[in-house]
């Protein structure tokens, strides 16, 4: 564990260009260990570019990304998964004719020491498919076991999304929107579960949501992104209140 | 024990599962079944194009990787037991090492095609195994000397396996038991070796990464894979597949050519089977490689009967010529395209759902 004053991942002075387009601009900020951080702002802001960035699928124009001290800014995509910064997508991004279970299957053995064998047989791995199993169960889906992922409902794939990112049981974890689209009880399962990693670990969560009560109920510390800068932070509280947000996200007409 | 050879994949469907068996018994008893020459070469040549398909499937069906240079890995090791039978003389020995070293040569140049353009985008991939391919194939014709060029090689094997060597004086169902007999066999056994060796690979944790992959890469960077290394992988394993393949047909015909192995037209009936028998089965290649085999062996005499039987009627009897037997082939080929857009064997496991 790291020590609390050691930031278990830092942005300093992230920045990407797409052309003359800044979408995420010089943004510095400190994610401290066990913090859930809620990150708010219009549609286009760069909420998911940034997430891209310490993801590692976008690479910066300029400023690093630093985890736990050491400068990740140019490391591939497996390798900063593997370091323990896992996400889950805004836009499902599953394997689309693969059954949920070897969906998340895949993500499980994929960090899982041994479980990489050339000649083994996968389905004759009764660890791996256990945790599996708990995953599926876990996000509401242990009765869909078996179909694709392409075949499920929209919802269905959403927690699909979320059991992909828990079964990498990384100690940061993104979450791009998690509930966009869902239907209104649908939605609560993937916030009871988003609760659920947030009391039982310390981990680290990093959550773009629009929903106002949600981010109240559940996030120390709220990041505002407008115009790819980041224009306040803090206590929800405090930022919420504060003259700048109200403008730049509340003023722009959302909810 | 079953199960497990079959890696827990058997073909499925019970109509499926019969066809496959009634392949692979007609494959083991070719030569009592069938015998004749002509038919015992078609199994034989079935048996050693199925190895060929399941390896090609490998990359196409199951990575999602396009690769035109499965012919030249064929042909490697085919050319690697004929430059050593033909200039060691004939002996185990020289089949040993040229075998050996085919399918080293295959492996290692299988790694720096995929080394250096597996990176960067699939197209580029494709293009790039184009070229060697087309490359190799004009090396061989230059290098006369060693390769035969255009006439290829013609090369004596072990004694054993020459149809002149009898290892018993009677006739087993009116078989003689000869070294052409052994020679079947030893193509027969190493082909069903090597099609449970891919049938496992592909049922492991690595054969689910690479189905991963083809699916959706960017999601198993994201997972944590470093896909490019998997790729590599797949495209070693399958290269040194289609070797081990050529050096059963080299050892079968006692001849190597660049028809026999490096042509391009090769090249796309390997396509073609791994499409109709379903990209991304196992089981497909034995499909679709028995019916394309014996399609191109036999279409042409079965026009020639139907067109006999219609010479009453002046347009069919036309259509049925033998020497139109490519354009039935290609309208084969379309309709089950059309009917089976996920081959024979997806045809059937889906109807399952
Ligand atoms: N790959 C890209 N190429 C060009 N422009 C991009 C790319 N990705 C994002 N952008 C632009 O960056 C801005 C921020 O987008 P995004 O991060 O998706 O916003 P948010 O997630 O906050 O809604 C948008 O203007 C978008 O058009
Ligand atoms: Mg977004």
């Amino acid at each position: 564990m790291a020590s609390p004053s050691v930031p278990v991942l830092e942005t300093r002075d992230l920045t990407i260009r797409f052309g003359g387009h800044v979408a995420v601009d010089a943004v510095s900020y400190s994610f401290r260990p066990g913090n859930l951080v809620a990150i708010v702002g219009p549609n286009g802001a760069g909420k998911t570019t940034y997430f891209n960035l310490i993801s590692g699928q976008l690479r910066a124009s300029g400023g690093a990304v630093l985890h736990k001290g050491e400068d990740i800014t140019t490391l591939s995509v497996p390798d900063r998964t593997r370091r323990g910064i896992g996400r889950a997508f805004q836009l499902t991004n599953l394997f689309p004719r693969l059954s949920v279970l070897e969906n998340v299957r895949l993500a499980v053995q994929a960090l899982r020491p041994g479980a990489m064998g050339l000649f083994a047989l996968a389905d004759a791995d009764a660890g791996t498919l256990e945790i599996a199993m708990g995953h599926i169960a876990r996000c509401g889906l242990a009765d869909r076991l078996d179909e694709r992922a392409a075949n499920l409902s929209h919802g269905d794939q959403r927690k699909l999304e979320v059991a992909l990112l828990l079964a990498l049981e990384s100690e940061i974890v993104m979450f791009d929107e998690p509930t966009a689209g869902m239907s209104a009880d649908e939605a609560p399962v993937i916030l009871d579960l988003i609760k659920s990693i947030k009391a039982d670990t310390g981990k680290t969560i990093i959550l773009v949501e629009h929903k106002m009560d949600v981010i109240r109920s559940l996030a120390d510390e709220i990041m505002v992104l407008h115009n790819g800068q980041l224009v306040a932070s803090g206590e929800p509280g405090a930022v919420m209140g504060s003259q700048v947000v109200r403008e730049a996200y509340l003023g722009t007409g959302l909810h | 024990m079953i199960k497990s050879l079959l890696s827990g994949d058997a073909p499925g469907k019970p109509l499926l599962a019969l066809i496959v068996c009634a392949v692979v018994i007609c494959l083991a008893l070719a030569p009592f079944l069938f015998p004749g020459t002509r038919s015992v070469d078609t199994a034989a040549r079935i048996c050693i194009i199925i190895v060929l398909v399941a390896s090609y499937d490998l990359l196409l069906g199951y990575t999602g990787i396009v690769s035109f240079a499965h012919t030249m890995f064929f042909g490697i090791g085919a050319y690697g037991v004929a430059i050593a039978s033909s200039s060691m003389g004939p002996g185990w020995d020289a089949l040993a090492l040229g075998g050996a070293g085919g399918v080293l040569v295959a492996a290692a140049l299988a790694f720096v095609i995929a080394l250096a353009s597996l990176r960067v985008r699939a197209i580029f991939f494709a293009m790039i195994t184009l070229a060697v391919a087309s490359a190799f194939g004009v090396l061989v014709s230059q290098l006369y000397t060693i390769t035969g060029g255009e006439d290829g090689l013609t090369y004596r094997l072990p004694q054993m396996l020459t149809p002149a060597f009898e290892f018993a004086d009677f006739r087993l169902f009116g078989v003689r038991l000869d070294g052409r007999l052994l020679s079947y066999y030893l193509i027969f056994f190493s082909a069903v070796a090597l099609f449970l060796v891919l049938l496992r690979l592909v049922n492991s944790p690595f054969g689910r990464v690479l189905q991963a992959i083809r699916e959706n890469d960017f999601r198993a960077e994201a997972l944590g894979y470093k896909t490019v290394h998997y790729r590599i992988v797949a495209s070693v394993v399958s290269a040194v597949v289609a070797a081990l393949a050529g050096v059963l047909l080299a050892i079968w015909l006692r001849y190597t050519g660049p028809d026999t192995t490096l042509s391009l037209d090769l090249m796309i009936d390997i396509l073609v089977m791994v499409v109709i028998g379903g990209m991304g089965t196992m089981w497909g290649s034995v499909l679709g490689a028995t019916i394309f085999v014996m399609a191109k062996n036999y279409l042409r005499e079965v026009m020639g009967a139907a067109s006999a039987l219609t010479s009453d009627l002046p347009l069919v009897t036309d259509i049925l010529h033998p020497d139109r037997w490519l354009f039935w082939l290609g309208l084969l080929f379309i309709l089950s395209v059309y009917f089976f857009p996920t081959g024979i064997v997806g045809k059937f496991r889906r109807s399952t759902q």
